[in-house]
């Protein structure tokens, strides 16, 4: 496993491991109970995370002819 | 006939209309029509991943869930975001592999790896078992549809009859893939709804967003956040994790990935397809709204939360339009999982014990299982009382079992033989099956455990065994050549 790789267990820890310290409604946030943000903010995260890893990674730049 | 009705109907007819017109002019092989030619692009996976996900359960189980259980509905989102970063590394491994073989389907995968015809028919056969619930939630989401759109005058089982025969014929006139256009008009249509009745719905009965989450909080404190025990965090993540690795086990999710054209597709979509899973958000903000607007829908009944509070706000017409996009997101998954169930049975069960049959017959047999699957999945959505997203749940389960012998067996050496995933698979499904039937939890079993362990999933407990008796059976049977230097000689017949 290659060390930008781990950079997918990120979303695992932010959106799972996380949720025990955020389990709460206050403060709202966009409008949105804590808890429910937390899980928001991780969706757009872990987008940023796959758009940087997708930059990090030789694989994505070979058959970009194809 | 009211004006809801109408759109509706004419929505159904506009897609069966449509369904006839692909059908013209194309003569296509099956591993065309399955397969695409292996040719999609980026966009086109995108469309067919993220389409494929937005059901009725989207829809209408999103909304029950958030209506009858609050917080734990989140996991939805979760669970998908997820699923899209583990696909990051898992599809293109196997979109590899299927390409070098020229694999149409999931249960060719294993066949293939596993040089095994009959673990062939095992993954096929724990496909078409998953698919039924999942088949039954459409249908349950179409039953409700229409007969709240027809304002009572038609009775929820006269619904699900209707929407039943609606689903067979269209699978029966527009084949595997349906017509593409009808994919486009619901994926946008459902866009725009769910957007639309997520903002307004909150904006117009509390002036915004905020406002109606204090409401709820106030008058049920507690409801918006993870509860100490039942589903709880400790529920939470071992749910998400138990349908992140069954997302793409489900046989027509697996058999999309083969239709890219190469391997990149699947990374690069890992960025947007995220993000477009926040549509789940606005479907959570409608099931919120109605809390206190249409108080008093009990169990299974929360999944008529969005519509009742729809026909409550809106004129017919538009509850019309909101319960076509509904028929829609129902129309075409149904439709995909029933032609799945229906190809699987025909091509990985029947051929394999029937070699002789040719490709004409099994295209015949696999039509007409097209309405056996249906009639079996009537009887059980008139017969169960279920949620959409207990059934959805089940569903997902069932077809997790087959992500540890697929996942030891990406690495050019299998880490199992065909014996360990047999006996894994086998075991896993046991457990699911037992489980379901008999409505034990781990909280039943272990009574007097901390809630942490209590609340797991109990799919959990089926992974761990399926993981276990994998293992053992691969290192015990791994030694019966060395002992019995003639059996190696059976290898390749199709006995297992």
């Amino acid at each position: 496993m290659k060390a930008r790789d781990w950079l997918g267990v990120v979303p695992f820890l932010g959106m799972l491991g996380g949720i025990p310290f955020v389990n709460q409604v206050e403060p709202y946030v966009l409008g949105m109970p804590f808890v429910l943000f937390w899980i928001v903010l991780w969706v757009a995260l872990t987008s940023l995370i796959m758009f940087v890893l997708n930059k990090l990674d030789p694989a994505t730049k070979k058959e970009e002819s194809s | 006939m009211n004006i809801a009705l109408l759109i509706i109907f004419a929505f159904l007819l506009l897609s069966f209309y449509s369904g006839i017109r692909a059908q013209r002019g194309k003569d296509m092989n099956m591993e065309q029509w399955t397969v695409g030619g292996r040719g999609f692009g980026s966009i086109f996976i995108f469309l067919l991943v993220a389409g494929e996900i937005y059901t009725t359960f989207t829809f209408l189980g999103g909304s029950g869930w958030a209506y009858s259980k609050g917080a734990p509905a989140y996991y939805v989102l979760s669970y998908i975001s997820l699923a899209y970063v583990i696909s990051y590394w898992l599809l293109p491994p196997i979109w590899r592999y299927a390409k070098e073989n020229k694999l149409v389907s999931q249960s060719d995968f294993f066949v293939s790896k596993f040089k095994s015809p009959v673990l062939g028919i095992l993954v096929a056969a724990v496909g078409v078992i998953a698919i039924i619930p999942y088949l039954v939630l459409q249908f349950k989401g179409l039953g409700i549809i229409v007969s709240e759109a027809s304002y009572g005058s038609i009775s929820p089982a006269a619904a699900v009859w209707i929407g039943v025969i609606a689903v067979t014929i269209y699978v029966m006139i527009s084949g595997i893939h349906g017509s593409a256009w009808t994919a486009a008009i619901k994926d946008i249509m459902i866009f725009f709804v769910v957007v639309f009745l997520g903002l307004y719905l909150p904006f117009h009965y509390y002036g915004g967003i905020q406002p109606m989450f204090e409401a709820v909080q106030a008058a049920n404190p507690g409801f918006l956040t993870f509860p100490e025990e039942g589903l709880s965090i400790s529920w939470y993540i071992s749910t998400v994790l138990i349908t992140v690795f069954g997302f793409y086990m489900w046989p027509h999710t697996f058999g999309s990935v083969f239709s890219a054209k190469n391997e990149n597709v699947f990374r690069k979509n890992t960025v947007m397809l995220p993000l477009y899973t926040l549509m789940l958000l606005f479907v959570f903000f409608v099931g919120f709204t109605a809390i206190l607007q249409v108080p008093g829908l009990k169990g299974a009944d929360g999944d008529l939360s969005l519509l009742r509070l729809s026909l409550m706000t809106f004129d017919p017409w538009i509850v019309g339009i909101i319960g076509a996009a509904g028929l829609l997101t129902a129309l075409v998954p149904g439709s995909m999982l029933l032609m799945t169930g229906a190809t699987l049975l025909a091509k990985n069960v029947y051929k394999v014990m029937a070699p002789q049959a040719n490709e004409a017959q099994i295209a015949r047999i696999a039509k007409w299982l097209v309405p056996v699957i249906s009639l079996i999945s009537l009887y059980f959505t008139l017969s169960g009382g279920d949620t959409l997203v207990t059934l959805l749940l089940m569903g997902y389960s069932l077809v997790t079992q087959l992500f540890p012998a697929l996942l030891f067996s990406l690495k050019k050496e299998l880490w199992v033989n065909k014996y360990g995933a047999f006996a894994g698979i086998l075991s896993g499904v046991s457990v699911v099956t037992y489980v379901t039937i008999s409505k034990i939890t781990i909280a039943t079993m272990l009574p007097n455990w901390p809630p942490v362990i209590k609340d797991l999933n109990i799919g959990v407990v089926a992974l761990i065994v399926n993981v276990v008796v994998m293992f053992s059976v691969t290192v015990v049977t791994r030694s019966i050549p060395i002992l019995n230097p003639h059996g190696a000689k059976t290898e390749g017949t199709p006995t297992l």
